[in-house]
């Protein structure tokens, strides 16, 4: 057993730490490690200056601009970008969009759309979730009638992350309602955001910010050859994507960050005159959250190793990855705000005012995380797919 | 980076598994835990054959050189198996002592004792009142003649019984810990011996005016407690990997279990509140896992005290955890049959319920962890 990077790989960490310092914009990261948003402009920036470098879309075919870098380059580049405050890509479009066109597109779709997605040319959005259908995506009713060489979309999406920055979005939506299974009878398609009809309503959550939308069809026209793979086969595409799930769902880079700046935070609130961190009780807790990110580190690099060997994806075991890691995203934001117990409670920081205005922003950011165990197959739904994929049951 | 056991590392370990799987069954086990020793010779000998007792001894010595990585995945089997042989406080505690501490004349006359299983050690450390405190205090040694003379109490010294010697920790004058090499039969020991709530045989030692010739100090006069101090974090990541042998064997049978006991017409395993906890119980015991092979590997490689201690405390707090709560689980998910002395499951709680205590327990570990920054 060796539990060490190999000095290639070694090499690599020092090669894209090297380049993230000198090339990640200091507002941007300022704005990551504060905790304020980046606007649609800052995610466009960013990903202009990372297509230039070759680095936007790392998994990709090297025909199609990826980098060929094996899983554990792309863990390690994964993770060097949670601990330098790099923001990742919002993977709608590079991660999701992409990876269906790449499997299912046809030659004509791919020419039109993957390069302008390379090059951060065009913001993605995703489109499944709907009011009635969440963790249970088939109950989706969102219709597209054929007419013609037209689909004509009415109905409504829900939870559309950053759908205001929105070009371009990708939909579940149900072609045939008369089908026997509910999942026959739905199609995967791809809409222009600024085709009539559309409408974005945002969804403002409890932290104050604005990063999710309800999105509205009203007889919208989509071209058919917007249509990704058979009319009525989108459940096929929808799986293919369930199962594309990242590695970096444990969120280590970020986390080895975070608790480092919670122990910064900690060392200089007082307690009766001493640093928080030095009190048991609250100590105690902290460090059963390092040692819990400890854990994570090393099994995901058990499951590189053991992917490395087999050449087989992570199947079931990234949902292992998901709920602990954002358990630790979670336990870590609680910590924080905490941590510095009364002034936790002003929303805006006070003009003017003692305290850092960083620390208006924790407690919003506490309320903020707790859709990480809600997002992306809440961890329920990590918790039946473990059952079955890996335990049988 | 490689996570996977060498060629050598499997073979002893797939041996082991496979003796242990026909000559320990649960029912063997019973026989051995209620015969009058409490231990099995035969195992002892074969475990001694298979090399198991040289793995971690220095070459020099007649050993393997190895270290705790190559004595994990062999602890594994013996926590599945439940094994009650004092293997761990042997090759994990007393023999590491003599081979770290001891000159070579000791090591000489001793160690070859160890290899071919002749000669069973116990480390007497605790004592009364002072819980997981490595310094000792009630044991004391004065120096008479060329000697010693050792007087005070230890307590719950695993294998003591069945040991031929023990190695006691005991102050020294005001210099601080010395080791000491002890016939486990001289004049003026009197051990009670007790069985432990997990099938394991101990004593509590009373040391009356014990004579001991000037050979029987082992390493440094009064400057052995950072060689106690290592080889017990060596220990706990031997028991951290015993502890997911154990582990497994809880989650295996419970799966099995669920699969197969039926309630309202249907298995119980169709119940997602179980599948939940069941998988609560397996991603536990994977983050311990990777902890206790962090564990084993920073025994054998850290650059420095603090590096391995940091570790091992780390270890010892995700496997304190994760054996609670894989336990109580197992328990809970068997019901009223979990709780019968006739499933190897009640036997496993209690094993991994004392795992979860021994050598320190969560509390203590968060406390040495933090204190190391």
């Amino acid at each position: 057993m060796d539990l060490s990077y190999s000095p290639e790989e070694a090499a690599f960490r020092d090669e894209v730490r090297g380049w993230l310092a000198a090339n990640l914009p200091a507002d941007i990261r300022d704005k990551v490690t504060h905790y304020r948003s980046l606007s649609k402009d800052d995610h466009l920036r960013w990903h202009k200056i990372l297509a230039a470098k070759g680095w936007s879309v790392p998994h990709w075919p090297v025909e199609w601009g990826g980098t060929g870098w094996n899983i554990t380059q792309r863990y390690i580049y994964d993770e060097e970008f949670g601990l330098a405050g790099a923001p990742s890509l919002a993977p709608f479009g590079p991660s999701m969009c992409a990876s269906v066109l790449l499997r299912f597109g046809t030659p004509e779709q791919k020419q039109r759309f993957l390069p302008r997605i390379r090059d951060g040319e065009d913001f993605w959005v995703q489109g499944y979730s709907e009011p009635g259908a969440g963790s249970d995506l088939a109950a989706l009713k969102t219709r597209a009638e054929r007419r013609g060489d037209h689909y004509v979309i009415n109905g409504q999406k829900i939870w559309t992350t950053l759908g205001h920055y929105g070009d371009w979005i990708f939909c579940l939506v149900r072609t045939d309602s008369s089908a026997e299974k509910r999942q026959e009878g739905i199609s995967f398609l791809l809409m222009d955001m600024s085709t009539p009809g559309i409408t974005v309503r945002p969804l403002i959550l409890m932290d104050g910010g604005h990063e999710v939308n309800e999105v509205f069809f009203d007889d919208v026209k989509v071209p058919v050859e917007n249509l990704v793979y058979e009319e009525n086969k989108g459940w096929t595409v929808a799986k293919y994507l369930l199962g594309h799930e990242r590695m970096g769902s444990g969120a280590v880079g970020s986390s080895k960050r975070e608790l480092a700046a919670l122990k910064a935070l900690a060392a200089r609130e007082l307690k009766n005159g001493k640093p928080l961190l030095e009190d048991p009780r609250f100590r105690d807790r902290l460090s059963r959250v390092e040692i819990e990110l400890d854990a994570l580190e090393l099994t995901s690099m058990r499951f590189l190793d053991k992917m490395r060997r087999s050449g087989q994806p992570p199947g079931a075991d990234v949902s292992m990855l998901k709920i602990r890691g954002t358990e630790i995203q979670q336990a870590i934001t609680e910590l924080m705000m905490q941590a510095v117990g009364p002034l936790a409670q002003p929303f805006v920081a006070v003009e003017g005012g003692a305290v850092d205005p960083l620390v208006s922003r924790l407690a919003p950011r506490y309320f903020n995380y707790r859709k990480t165990s809600i997002y992306a197959g809440s961890n329920e739904i990590q918790r039946n797919i473990i059952a079955k994929m890996t335990l049988g049951l | 980076m490689n996570f996977e056991y060498s060629d050598e590392q499997q073979q002893l370990a797939d041996s082991v598994r496979k003796y242990l799987a026909n000559d320990y069954s649960f029912e063997k086990r019973k026989a051995i835990v209620h015969s009058p020793s409490g231990c099995s010779d035969a195992v002892w000998s074969t475990l001694a054959e298979m090399g198991v007792m040289a793995i971690a001894l220095p070459e020099a010595d007649g050993g393997f050189g190895g270290g705790a990585i190559d004595l994990m995945a062999v602890m594994e089997a013996c926590g599945e198996a439940l094994m009650v042989e004092p293997l761990l406080d042997q090759i994990g505690l007393a023999a590491r002592l003599v081979a770290r501490a001891g000159s070579a004349a000791q090591r000489a006359a001793r160690l070859p004792g160890v290899i071919d299983g002749s000669l069973k050690l116990a480390f007497a450390g605790l004592e009364p009142g002072r819980r997981y405190e490595l310094a000792p205090q009630a044991t004391r040694a004065r120096r008479e003649g060329a000697g010693w003379v050792l007087d005070g109490e230890k307590c719950v010294v695993i294998g003591a019984p069945w040991a031929n010697r023990l190695i006691v920790s005991a102050r020294s004058g005001d210099i601080g810990a010395s080791l000491f090499i002890v016939d486990a039969r001289a004049q003026g020991i009197g051990m009670s011996p007790c069985r432990t709530v997990d099938g394991q045989r101990a004593a509590d030692i009373k040391f009356t005016g014990v004579k001991l010739d000037a050979d029987a100090l082992l390493g440094p006069e009064g400057g052995a407690l950072p060689l106690i101090d290592e080889a017990v974090d060596f220990a706990t990541a031997l028991l951290c990997a015993e502890a997911i042998g154990a582990m497994q064997y809880a989650n295996d049978a419970t799966l099995e279990y669920l699969k197969t006991r039926k309630q309202f017409g249907v298995p119980i395993a169709s119940f997602q509140v179980l599948q939940h906890r069941m998988v609560e119980m397996y991603i536990h015991t994977e983050q311990a896992r990777s902890m206790a092979i962090l564990a084993a590997s920073k025994v054998d490689t850290a650059g420095d005290a603090a590096e391995r201690r940091r570790a091992v405390s780390a270890a010892k707090v995700k496997i304190a955890d994760a054996a609670r709560q894989v336990s109580q689980e197992s328990v809970q998910l068997h019901g009223g049959m979990g709780m019968t002395e006739e499933l190897k499951i009640s036997h496993t709680f209690r094993r991994l319920t004392m795992i979860g205590q021994r050598f320190g327990d969560a509390d203590h570990h968060l406390e040495r962890y933090a204190s190391l920054g």
